[in-house]
């Protein structure tokens, strides 16, 4: 790794609790990711996903370490990382073009109401809801809401795209479109992405790196999956890779078991150099490559084990 | 169904009005002569002795008296001898002028209340204690100060109106959605801005809501406040005509105080239904 888009360097995020107990939910936790990477976390809840990522946004700082994205550090929010919020959050006085007209005029506070307008209408076409510019967000379906969640955050042309379960409150089917548009549009734009998902599924799908974190409180990140799919992948015949069993599996297992007995087992895990996982590949220790899948899992049965 | 649910409902509703007035009407129609006296005893004694007729007007006479105000709503004879126009009008400018004050002040207040944690926990015994103050106790103290009757009822109308306001002011700015002030901060929006844009169209339904309470609360308030500072306004005429006992003004005066009232009330909550966002 030498591009290091986003370095995450030694953070920790502790809370005061009760009777002088400081709860610390992680600490120690070195990542990066390159310029152009689609990154997801999987791991359980309460494990600090999300605050990973609100530190990332800017919106809570770190008890402890730094962040550091295209060589400098951050500190509070910026137009460089926009974040599409898991409840969508569109303020809804605002019609969808408001919306993303307010994300805009934010970015450029100089520009005239046309241009602005413009450039707002250019992304709502961009995620397929030219007609629907000027509906307020309570007559839109929730798949729309989310839609215009990323038009806003794609409007200021941020250099990384930070998203909280975007898809979750969704149902299979809407869940399934969303993830080809934005899956379309990182790579289109080369966008550089942070997903938490909960999604195995979604994750296989997307994420060139999976982040595995073990459970918290003292959740650490245990390894650093490599997507062997290749970058063509399709969402429908996503299952019929050869080494798509093998992957799945991975997670699944660490999901159900490693994630709750990573750290007691690995006394000399080293935080700042995490295991880089890579299925399929020769050298790497995983049980379950080359072994036949031994799932009976069915493709349309199930939308995806939600961890 | 709902347009013939509306005209059953005004159809009960005029059943409702006429079998009141009805009753009304029998309760206090004269009877038959009571005693015999001589004409002149009786023109002086009036009708309630010599006809059985209640002190109480019936609903007939009260129309009729009604009918006069309405002919003549801004004549001017004196200061005990006005138009009932000119006494409500002195009454809404003195509930209008404390009322606008009252929103002048609280709803930036509660703004900066709102958004500081500090100055919300900090000020919240004051409001506690003040809050439940009848707004006429405040009555001796402004004449004291101010020295002047007007004046004192406006400052009694701001003092009464500016609670509600000032509670809901900081409740809506406190209780704006975690995740609207977020994007605001993702997009690097102002903190002026950010008010602007994302905290008062958020909190504008709960303001206006404690807006609404407020010109309520003024409206009761201005009717008793007038009472004590006489003068003018309808307060002081509910007053007046009951020292001349005219039971028929002080009818018509209490049906034109709900009138009113409803009518500031209806302003208030179309405001309010203008701001209202569906979720």
């Amino acid at each position: 790794m030498t591009d290091k888009f986003i370095s995450i360097e030694g953070i920790a995020k502790r809370y005061p609790g009760a009777g002088g107990v400081t709860t610390t939910i992680f600490e120690n936790l070195w990542l990066s990711m390159a310029r152009g990477e689609f990154a997801c976390v999987i791991g359980h809840s309460g494990c600090g996903k999300t605050t990973v990522l609100n530190i990332l946004a800017g919106l809570d700082a770190p008890s402890e370490g730094a962040v550091i994205v295209d060589g400098q550090a951050i500190s509070g929010t910026s137009l460089d990382r926009a974040v599409i919020f898991q409840s969508h959050a569109l303020l809804p006085w605002r019609t969808v073009l408001g919306n993303v007209a307010y994300a805009v005029s934010s970015k450029w506070r100089s520009w005239d109401r046309a241009k602005i307008k413009a450039h707002a209408q250019q992304f709502i076409d961009l995620v397929g809801l030219s007609g629907s510019e000027h509906k307020r967000p309570s007559e839109l379906s929730g798949g729309m809401k989310q839609r215009v969640g990323i038009a806003r955050a794609l409007s200021i042309t941020p250099k990384m795209m930070l998203m909280d379960e975007p898809f979750s409150a969704l149902d299979a089917l809407t869940r399934g479109t969303l993830q080809d548009e934005v899956r379309r549009i990182c790579l289109e734009t080369g966008q550089t992405a942070f997903m938490i998902t909960h999604d195995v599924d979604e994750a296989i799908y997307l994420a060139d790196k999976i982040f595995l974190m073990t459970n918290g409180p003292g959740a650490v990140l245990a390894e650093v999956v490599e997507n062997p799919l290749p970058r063509d992948r399709g969402r429908t015949d996503l299952h019929r890779h050869p080494l798509y069993y093998a992957l799945r599996n991975h997670i699944i297992d660490f999901l159900v078991t490693r994630s709750k007995t990573f750290v007691a087992e690995t006394p000399d895990h080293d935080p700042r150099n995490v295991p880089v996982v890579q299925i399929g590949k020769p050298g790497l220790t995983i049980a379950s490559t080359g072994e036949e899948p031994r799932q009976t899992w069915m493709p349309g049965t199930s939308p995806g084990l939600s961890a | 169904m709902t347009s013939s649910l509306r005209l059953r409902a005004g159809l009960v509703s005029i059943v409702l009005l006429a079998a009141f007035l009805g009753i009304w009407h029998l309760a206090t129609r004269s009877t038959a002569p009571v005693t015999t006296m001589s004409p002149e005893y009786a023109k002086l004694m009036g009708l309630t002795a010599t006809q059985g007729k209640s002190a109480m007007p019936g609903p007939l006479d009260v129309g009729a008296k009604l009918w006069e105000h309405l002919k003549r709503p801004f004549y001017d004879n004196g200061p005990n001898d006005k138009g009932l126009g000119i006494q409500l009008g002195y009454s809404i400018a003195r509930v209008g002028t404390g009322y606008l004050l009252a929103v002048l002040v609280a709803i930036p207040l509660g703004f900066l209340i709102g958004m500081s944690p500090l100055l919300s926990k900090a000020l919240d015994p004051f409001i506690q204690v003040l809050k439940p103050i009848s707004p006429l106790a405040w009555m001796p103290l402004a004449l004291y100060t101010i020295k002047d009757s007007s004046v004192s009822a406006i400052f009694v109308i701001f003092i009464c109106s500016i609670w509600p306001m000032l509670l809901n002011t900081v409740f809506g700015v406190a209780t704006v959605r975690k995740e609207w002030i977020n994007v605001a901060r993702t997009l690097e929006v102002g903190t002026i801005r950010r008010a602007f844009t994302v905290i008062l169209p958020a909190a504008a339904p709960t303001i206006l809501t404690g807006m609404r309470i407020s010109i309520g609360i003024a409206w009761l308030v201005i009717v008793a406040a007038e009472m004590l500072v006489g003068g003018t306004g309808i307060g002081y005429f509910v007053w007046n005509e009951w020292n001349n006992l005219s039971i028929t003004n002080v009818i018509i005066a209490i049906l034109l105080i709900g009138i009113v009232g409803m009518l500031l009330d209806q302003i208030l909550a179309r405001f309010t239904r203008m701001v209202t966002f569906p979720e």
